[in-house]
């Protein structure tokens, strides 16, 4: 059943690992179109919040819709929600056993039935975007960090999906190759894609993104404008952060 | 030695025969449960893992010798008569499948999260991922060890001879005590067995330096 709604809405959801309580009762609406960074100390719960939009992670109470499924009922066949909401992670998770090629065409292919043909043109265009079409051939163990998070960036595209997660992408990364994953993100971006992006790159955050959720102990602390937020952020909790984080450069 | 070969030539080529035919028989349906109960471990579903890891604990942890005198003993008297041969590779199919689930479910483990968790955030279901995605990694992973428990497998088919399945080391038994030459009979055996293991040992080798 499709319900009528935000893109991605969390009503007083909650996740429990064991005694642990992950998520405490989370209301959210991302809208279509928006760039929403979470920030927050490591623990928080960040991780577990994005891996809920996706059903990676099972919530334990609420409704959670997500592209107008409710993640919460049993009867919701997940994989509509995945051939919509593409997912990038921290440590890439290619396909070891596929080329970069295959990577992006395979999901297009067996879950979509696409023409082998247009899998091919669209993921040359993608590959070709993100500077790695003269790796096409390679396999994943021949790339770079930097590199293998183009091609899982590229993967996400070829679906072309409404919403993608970005669970620290560049947390793996070395330093300079930072950067080159930040300009794609923000290609993406410009897309209209609705992201929601779990970073510690505070300049993305501030200066791509358009909307800032501050997050810590399973609670959504501050949720503004970044610009705003990295200029007076309301809490005791996140001036504390930011301190940190600042202190750090 | 030599006389004895030759004296015994038919005793031994029937059971080096039954010692092939069961060893085959028994891998294909070993490495058919094998498979079916390690994919039954790792999949969701609770209640396929309960009676996956049953069956494993049961099948492991019972000497094979027990296991084929189960099937050669017991069920005939509840259901139907078998063979020493029969109920010797029905008992060296399951217990050779347990291991072998438990190799492939540590393969497909060794594949890592992360493979799968791409996979379905990429919008596959759980079947493709597995069929696309972690299967052909965990079989690169699994092949020499799973050769070796081929390997195994010939070498405890002659649990046969405990219950009168007239392979290799049945024979064996029956020309060592009618000819008295039993040191001459078991080396003769021995090499027989050597056979059929060594090239398989080798071509495990080959493979798993074009597998690296």
């Amino acid at each position: 059943m499709k319900v009528v709604s935000s893109i991605i809405e969390f009503k007083h959801v909650n996740k429990y690992y064991g005694k642990l309580h992950a998520l405490k009762d989370i209301n959210l609406k991302i809208e279509e179109g928006q760039v929403v960074s979470i920030i927050g100390p490591s623990g928080s719960g960040k991780s577990t919040l994005i891996r809920t939009m996706n059903g990676l992670e099972p919530i334990n109470s609420g409704q959670l819709i997500v592209t107008g499924y409710d993640l919460a009922n049993r009867k919701t066949n997940i994989n509509k929600i995945r051939k919509n909401v593409g997912m990038v992670f921290q440590h890439f998770n290619l396909y070891n056993n596929h080329t970069v090629l295959e990577n992006i065409t395979l999901a297009p292919k067996i879950v979509l039935k696409r023409p082998d043909a247009e899998n091919k043109k669209i993921a040359m265009e993608l590959l070709e975007r993100v500077g790695m079409a003269d790796k096409a051939d390679s396999y994943p163990r021949q790339l770079s960090g930097g590199q293998e998070q183009r091609v899982a960036i590229a993967r996400s595209l070829a679906m072309r999906p409404k919403v993608i997660l970005f669970d620290e992408p560049t947390s793996a990364l070395d330093p300079e190759m930072i950067q080159d994953v930040l300009d794609i993100m923000k290609y993406v971006a410009d897309q209209g894609i609705t992201m929601v992006v779990v970073t510690h790159e505070m300049g993305f955050a501030r200066k791509v993104s358009n909307r800032l959720i501050f997050f810590d102990q399973g609670h959504i602390l501050e949720d503004r404008d970044p610009v705003e937020f990295f200029k007076h952020p309301d809490t005791d909790r996140a001036r504390q952060f930011l301190s940190k984080i600042i202190s750090k450069d | 030695m030599w006389q004895i070969l030759t004296g015994y030539w038919s005793e031994f080529i029937t059971g080096f025969g039954n010692t092939i035919l069961c060893s085959l028989i028994a891998m294909f349906f070993s490495l058919i449960l094998g498979v079916f109960f390690a994919l039954l471990e790792v999949a969701p579903p609770k209640i396929g893992r309960a009676i996956a890891h049953i069956y494993i604990e049961i099948f492991c942890n019972i000497p094979l010798l027990v296991i084929t005198m189960i099937f050669y003993l017991i069920i005939p008297q509840f259901w139907v008569k078998v063979s020493g041969f029969t109920a010797g590779t029905i008992g060296l199919a399951l217990y050779t499948s347990a291991f072998i689930a438990e190799t492939v479910r540590s393969g497909i483990n060794s594949v890592g999260d992360g493979q799968m968790e791409g996979a379905l955030s990429n919008g596959m279901t759980y079947v493709q991922a597995m069929r696309y995605v972690i299967l052909p990694q965990a079989i690169r992973i699994v092949i020499p060890p799973l050769g070796n428990q081929m390997i195994t497998l010939i070498k405890n088919s002659s649990v046969l001879a405990f219950v009168a399945g007239f392979d290799l080391m049945y024979q064996g038994d029956i020309v060592a005590f009618s000819s008295f030459q039993t040191i001459e009979t078991y080396v003769i055996v021995g090499v027989f067995y050597l056979g059929l293991t060594l090239p398989l040992s080798y071509y495990m080798r080959h493979l798993e330096k074009r597998l690296a």
